[in-house]
């Protein structure tokens, strides 16, 4: 789309009533504050939660034990996964939302502002209760991200109310946010924005908010069953009172499948827009990128229990279970068929956003193929509780959700910050993390297809020499996101001025305003063809 | 922003809260739900809770089925409880008892609960109990044995392909739970 008007050249000085200091950060109620927010909140997560993977790593450099106790190396697995699933890979796709949907759909702000502000100031203390329980004498949740009764209820080690409480409270924090997305989208387009003229990003991102308000009610209840079984005697999932500890995983995974959707869609939709710019033609296919994001949310709510074909479940539903599952590749694989049209005779460059984006398209898919091989039933026995299953989510969360989120950051830095990142820099994070990170992940699937099990801290000798590379590989990734760190830092302090358009995008209507992007924008909508 | 928008935006979030709630609530119906589709369909191996009614549609002489059975104790309940007999064979329809020895060997006064589960899980509900200790808690002073009776039948519409059920009883420690 193109805009004809020519806005808010008029300046900004005279509405520009920014506080400052702290105070600035605390009481902003402007999307783009909140946005810068959100994406450093998650930045400092990744580096939380990476630290906490070098420690695992670390300790499965060699066979035996040698740093860390196994019950801490629980404790390790469970955080690592908790503050990488809820506050880096979430938060960062919800600061994308902040910052860029309302330019997207030429809206002077989130429908929300305060409660935006809210959203996003709750999120600190969630993480500071959940990290907050290293330090105390029972130690921090050790029963795995996804906290399965009876590990989290009979046998929890005392943290279980700590992480009940720090999930319900990120749990608020992003219902609130979805609540804001979808109320900015319905309400606030620019005339002439119909929904099927809106950018990918923010179709992926209006799908995703549905189904954060769907299934993040249902994470609630069930901590809060959990709590009450911990701590109020009720049994929920306690066999001795009537309860049953499957149904435990039957809620969650409710919960758990579509959760996994809503860190992927996004990613779809940053790299929907980025591969057209790069490929400097229109989006192959966009009504069917739009159709496939909807197949894909309906049928995450119809496949949970394939998290579960060892609890003994029946035939059909192990078969059912099974084609729904290998359903899902079909959406998918019109997205990546779009991807590759999309590039088909492009006149491509390869500036990071678009190496990012290629390197996801490429081992996101990996990650996906992965995917169907632990959806086929009988297969999944072997796979089951392996690395192999670590091999896959990985690919598919950080090649997949966080390569999308670098590929993001690179393509609307310029905007953000007014300058151009550091190019030297900047190959340096992409070429060292793409090398790393197979380094790291890819010898998982084999470790996982020759019997090592997930979540242990020891190991049998002959899965030592993978773990060694694996481990080195972990190392280098970890300190390859230092050097994006450097980047953004170098980015925000100067660098070559970039342009309202640096990327002589043809589509996005946060291309029309000047780089940096003013503090406020669109106060007039813009009109649309 | 137009007063308009201003309404449709507070429409917008009122629709939208409601969905969240009543996601919420649904993730507490799944508890209900889940108990009745099981009971339905029996698939969590989980036997009915109340006394069968006697047979009424007699003896099928022609098939023989097994049936066995196992004991479990969970975590920290100090008692000796097993089956006295571990295993029998049946024709449907064909009325049995059996008998489990419990003693409690702690130095204190307990109350147990048997919580059964049948196996394969798809037989649960052809397995027809008019009898069983499991119904009831089942309290023992210190060091006092008892012996509890199971009566049973085997339901004839019991699937072909079945020809052994298992039955599994865990014991559980309740008296925390009945004194609070």
């Amino acid at each position: 789309m193109t805009t004809d008007t020519i806005h808010d050249s008029h300046g900004h000085d005279h509405h520009d009533h920014k506080m400052t200091g702290i105070k600035r950060w605390l009481y902003t109620t402007n999307h783009k504050d909140i946005g810068t927010l959100y994406l450093w909140f998650s930045f400092i997560m990744l580096l939380v939660g990476g630290a906490l993977a070098m420690l695992i790593r670390l300790e499965l450099f060699q066979p035996g034990l040698q740093f860390v106790e196994p019950d801490f190396f629980n404790q390790l697995t469970t955080v690592h996964g908790l503050i990488m699933v809820f506050g880096a890979i979430m938060p960062a796709f919800t600061g994308f939302a902040n910052w860029m949907i309302p330019m997207m759909v030429g809206a002077p702000d989130m429908a929300l502002p305060r409660m935006n502000n809210w959203s996003f100031w709750i999120l600190p203390f969630a993480f500071a209760i959940l990290l907050s329980s290293f330090f105390m004498e029972s130690g921090a949740p050790n029963f795995g991200w996804t906290f399965y009764a009876p590990l989290s209820t009979t046998f929890s080690n005392g943290s279980t109310a700590f992480f009940v409480f720090a999930v319900h409270i990120m749990g608020v924090s992003s219902i609130m946010g979805a609540i804001n997305v979808i109320v900015t989208i319905m309400n606030m387009r620019a005339p002439g924005m119909t929904y099927m003229k809106m950018p990918l990003f923010v179709w992926t991102f209006f799908i995703t908010a549905y189904l954060l308000i769907a299934v993040m009610p249902v994470l609630a209840g069930v901590v809060t069953m959990v709590l009450t079984d911990t701590y109020f005697g009720t049994s929920f999932f306690d066999a001795a009172g009537g309860g049953d500890p499957v149904m435990f995983q039957h809620i969650f995974w409710f919960f758990g499948h579509p959760e996994v959707y809503i860190m992927i869609l996004p990613a779809f939709g940053i790299v929907s827009t980025i591969i057209p710019t790069f490929a400097r033609k229109k989006l192959f296919g966009y009504s069917s990128m739009v159709y496939a994001t909807a197949s894909i949310a309906f049928l995450s709510f119809i496949v949970w229990a394939h998290h579960m074909f060892t609890t003994g479940m029946p035939l059909f539903g192990e078969l059912f279970f099974m084609y729904c599952t290998m359903l899902i590749a079909v959406p998918t694989g019109v997205k990546v068929f779009n991807w590759v049209a999309t590039m088909w005779r492009g006149a491509m460059t390869f500036e990071i956003p678009m190496l990012f984006s290629l390197a996801f398209v490429i081992l996101f898919t990996i990650g996906g193929f992965s995917g169907l091989m632990l959806a086929l039933t009988p297969v999944d026995f072997q796979y089951h509780d392996t690395y192999f299953v670590v091999a896959h989510f990985h690919y598919v969360l950080v090649t997949g959700s966080l390569f999308s989120i670098y590929a993001g950051a690179y393509y609307w830095l310029p905007k953000w910050t007014g300058h151009m990142y550091n190019d030297k820099w900047s190959k340096a994070h992409f070429w060292c993390s793409l090398i790393s990170v197979n380094i790291l992940f890819f010898p998982m699937h084999f470790l996982g297809l020759a019997g090592m099990p997930r979540r242990i801290p020891d190991y049998a000798l002959q899965f030592a020499d993978f773990n060694k590379w694996v481990s080195i590989g972990g190392f280098a990734f970890g300190l390859s996101q230092l050097i994006f760190l450097v980047v953004v830092i170098k980015c925000i302090r100067g660098g070559k001025k970039a342009e309202a358009n640096p990327w002589e995008a043809t589509e996005g209507l946060e291309w029309t305003v000047a780089s940096p992007a003013p503090y406020h924008t669109f106060e007039t909508p813009p009109k649309i063809d | 922003m137009s007063k308009g928008t201003d309404q449709n935006i507070q429409k917008t979030v009122k629709k939208l809260m409601l969905i969240v709630f009543a996601m919420f609530g649904f993730g507490f119906a799944m508890v209900p739900l889940y108990d009745v589709f099981c009971d339905i369909t029996g698939l969590n191996g989980k036997t009915s809770n109340v006394a069968a009614q006697e047979n009424q549609d007699g003896v099928d002489k022609s098939r023989l089925i097994t049936v066995q059975f196992i004991s479990h104790l969970s975590k920290g309940i100090p008692w000796k409880f097993e089956p006295m007999v571990k295993e029998i064979k049946v024709h449907p329809g064909e009325m049995k008892l059996v008998k489990f020895y419990a003693k409690n060997e702690a130095a204190h006064d307990i109350i147990g609960q048997a919580v059964p589960s049948v196996s394969p899980g798809r037989a649960a509900i052809y397995f027809q109990k008019i009898e069983c200790f499991c119904f009831n808690q089942q309290p023992l002073k210190a060091q006092e044995d008892v012996e509890m009776a199971l009566q049973f039948y085997v339901d004839t519409e019991l699937p072909k392909e079945v020809s052994t059920i298992t039955l599994s009883y865990t014991l559980f420690d309740i008296t925390g739970r009945i004194e609070s």
